[in-house]
């Protein structure tokens, strides 16, 4: 692939740049007009092969976001959004869904290979049995392959895309589709609802604890393109999942939109560990480009006893809005959110959590580490809630954020809501700077600027980072190293 | 070999170091003595490239290259270690990681490969016996929470192994009990080699009964005023600092 391989010299040679995935793939695209109306909602629904109640509900969806006006309350700042300057839908033309390894396109086996993520079963099944990981790849708007489906299968699991989920699984999808961030939940949940092009879907059967990690992967190729993915996980009573979502893109001059949905339902017993590690493109140390992530994250604890736990990386996009939140539902339900978020070069996030207390005996934890460097802003913004029924819930809320410069900012607005007396809420918040003393000790013992900023900010966000699954504890390190780069001196 | 000439310091514009001159060739020891506010721990501080410190004049030559323009680390790369009087805390990473880190960066600095687990295993827990720390100590963050002896006795650690060419302690026996002084001062003489200097920075002369000199330098108002061998610490203890303020002067 030449054009690959340009793309490649070219990235190599803007030696400022750090961003490992600023590739881009070189692949016929099949795409709608600019821009979105109807027509382009009906053109999407049509491509995707959908039944009518889909269609309905995109159009609902549609008209109702059309009197929606965009929330400013997020302490962000970027030009507004044109929307008729985007693409809606872009897809592979090789590809018109998902399907066996074998039949697909070469090159975009090639591009998940270099993101290092492993898209043959082959592979995988060679090595250790215990470090199995299905995949959901999506690329730009459609799903191009899931591994190990036949496997899954056989103890009832369902995971495959969630275009395909709603042909072939259409009461699950209409049980649940909604049911956790309704449709006119937030500006940019309810246009996802009417342009949702595609994602993940879940379905853990009764009794089930799903044998190997599940993850989706999202790769945003095209130019001008928006990716409004679509996410549904379901546990039913007694089951165990565990799902990784990961994230990137080329880079590109121009800002892209990313607004997706992630619904998740746990059942009585259930537990659902989500973690997610995001990547995207976070624009040029002038700050030019990157991609702005708009994403609402919800889980309900809706059976009793039920637990949900994010856990996020978040160092890439130029801006971030984003709160995964849990409703805790079920009595003695549990939400944790853990949360590394690190901001370098002229990023931006506001991000946080919603722990919302619905039934007895609740609890939550929110430990949420920010880190701030270089001109970027970093805000933490977290609601905990406990209803008037909601006896004896609990939270614990830490949250720290380390500044290294002092052209960065970081900032925490914790609201907290407590409706009955019984609650026991703590909040706790510290914010630090990298001492010149600690640095000096590092650097007197042989570690460079970079490598002493690293170590430190490695133990600062430790508490997080054990939460994440081992394979991609290591990954994340290199990560934080590698978002940190040209962060001193 | 350390040898540094005619060193003159200021912070802000206020001269701390008036002309310090001083030779430790290879394998020998030597004790700088002084009272509070003297200079001494500026005197480590600018060996160890801290920054902060306006360098009017003069030179520190390690092994014959002048390390004055050299960043921090790699005057550590370089041989020189500086035990902090107090050692600072680094949140959430273990003892143990750090070590390891602080072992590889230096390898790289110089060029060489980086140690394998197993060999870094092995080095850590031979260092680590000599030096009575246990298996716990090394899984903590290091220096959080560690008492004035666990502190020091890392510091002696990371010597071990890092494995200097020339050793600073500024006042290494401040806030040690006397069996701590004992472990520290054992892990120091251990240490001793024909091929390595040790500078032993101190207020009192405590120390140097564990630690033995080769010379001893009474430090007084930014330089040093008299040098010996270590009977004159006995004597420093006996008559005090005043006597060599005058001459300072």
């Amino acid at each position: 692939m030449p054009a690959v391989k340009e793309t490649i010299d070219q990235v190599k040679e803007i030696d400022l740049e750090k961003y490992k995935y600023g590739f881009e793939t070189d692949i016929k695209s099949d795409k709608a007009p600019k821009g979105l109306s109807e027509d382009i909602v009906r053109f999407i629904s049509a491509k995707k092969d959908e039944p009518e109640w889909m269609l309905e509900w995109r159009l609902d969806a549609y008209k109702r976001w059309l009197t929606m006006d965009e929330p400013d309350w997020a302490k962000l700042d970027y030009p507004k959004i044109d929307f008729n300057d985007i693409y809606f839908y872009s897809a592979p033309k090789s590809t018109p869904g998902p399907k066996s390894l074998d039949e697909v396109d070469p090159d975009l086996l090639e591009t998940y290979k270099k993101l290092g993520i492993p898209l043959s079963e082959q592979a995988v099944l060679a090595g250790v049995e215990g470090a199995k990981i299905a995949v959901d790849a999506v690329f730009d708007s459609v799903s191009v392959v899931t591994t190990f489906r036949e496997e899954l299968a056989k103890s009832g699991i369902i995971f495959c895309s969630i275009s395909e989920a709603i042909k072939e699984h259409p009461d699950l999808i209409k049980k649940y589709l909604g049911s956790v961030v309704p449709v006119t939940d937030n500006y940019y949940s309810t246009l996802n609802c009417a342009v949702f092009t595609d994602g993940s879907f879940v379905y853990i059967p009764k009794g089930v604890r799903c044998p190997m990690e599940l993850s989706t992967y999202f790769r945003i190729n095209e130019k001008n393109t928006g990716q409004f993915e679509r996410t549904l996980i379901i546990a039913e009573e007694d089951t165990y999942v565990s799902y990784l979502e990961g994230c990137t893109a080329p880079m590109r001059d121009e800002n892209q939109l990313h607004a997706a949905v992630v619904e998740l339902v746990a059942l009585e017993n259930a537990e659902i560990k989500y973690s997610t590690v995001q990547n995207w493109y976070p624009g040029n140390k002038e700050g030019v480009g990157g991609i702005y992530n708009f994403v609402t994250k919800r889980g309900d604890c809706r059976g009793d006893n039920s637990k949900i736990s994010w856990t996020q990386v978040e160092t890439g996009s130029a801006i971030t809005w984003k709160y995964p939140s849990c409703i805790l539902r079920g009595d003695g339900s549990r939400g944790e959110f853990y949360s590394i978020a690190i901001s370098n070069g002229y990023q931006q996030i506001d991000s946080g959590t919603k722990m919302i207390h619905l039934g007895k005996n609740t609890s939550s934890k929110v430990i949420a580490k920010g880190i701030a460097a270089g001109f970027s802003d970093n805000t933490y913004r977290g609601l905990i809630s406990a209803h008037k029924k909601a006896k004896n819930a609990r939270n614990f809320t830490q949250c720290d954020s380390l500044l290294i410069g002092d052209k960065c900012g970081a900032h925490t607005i914790p609201y907290i809501e407590a409706k009955n007396s019984s609650v026991i809420f703590e909040h706790e918040a510290t914010t630090s700077k990298i001492s010149d003393e600690q640095m000096f000790y590092c650097q007197q013992r042989g570690l460079n600027e970079e490598e002493a900023v690293a170590l430190i900010v490695n133990g600062f966000v430790r508490d997080v980072l054990q939460h994440l699954p081992m394979e991609f504890m290591v990954e994340t390190q290199k990560l934080i190293n590698i978002s940190l780069e040209g962060s001193v001196g | 070999m350390l040898e540094i000439r005619d060193l003159h310091v200021s912070v802000e514009d206020k001269e701390i170091l008036k002309g310090v001159n001083l030779v430790i060739p290879k394998g020998e020891i030597h004790a700088i003595m002084g009272r509070n506010g003297s200079g001494k721990s500026t005197l480590s501080y600018v060996m160890a490239g801290k920054s902060g410190y306006e360098i009017t004049k003069g030179e520190i030559i390690l092994d014959g290259v002048n390390i004055l323009d050299m960043e921090p680390n790699e005057r550590a790369s370089a041989g020189l270690f500086l035990a902090f009087q107090y050692p600072i805390e680094i949140p959430g990473v273990a003892t143990m990681t750090f070590l390891k880190a602080a072992m590889n960066a230096q390898r790289k600095a110089r060029g060489e490969e980086e140690l394998s687990t197993p060999d870094f295993m092995r080095e850590v827990k031979q260092a680590a016996k000599m030096l009575e720390i246990d298996n716990k100590m090394l899984k903590r963050a290091l220096n959080v929470g560690f008492s004035g002896g666990e502190k020091k006795r890392a510091e002696i650690l990371q010597m071990a192994l890092l494995k200097p060419k020339m050793c600073v302690f500024d006042e290494t026996d401040s806030g040690l009990d006397i069996d701590a002084l004992r472990i520290v001062s054992q892990g120091v003489n251990a240490l001793r080699d024909a091929n390595r200097s040790m500078l032993v920075i101190t207020h009192y002369q405590r120390l140097l009964n564990y630690i033995i000199p080769d010379v001893v330098h009474v430090f007084s108002n930014g330089k040093i005023v008299k040098s010996g061998d270590k009977s004159l610490a006995l004597e420093l203890e006996e008559k005090g600092y005043a006597q060599y303020d005058e001459s300072a002067a």
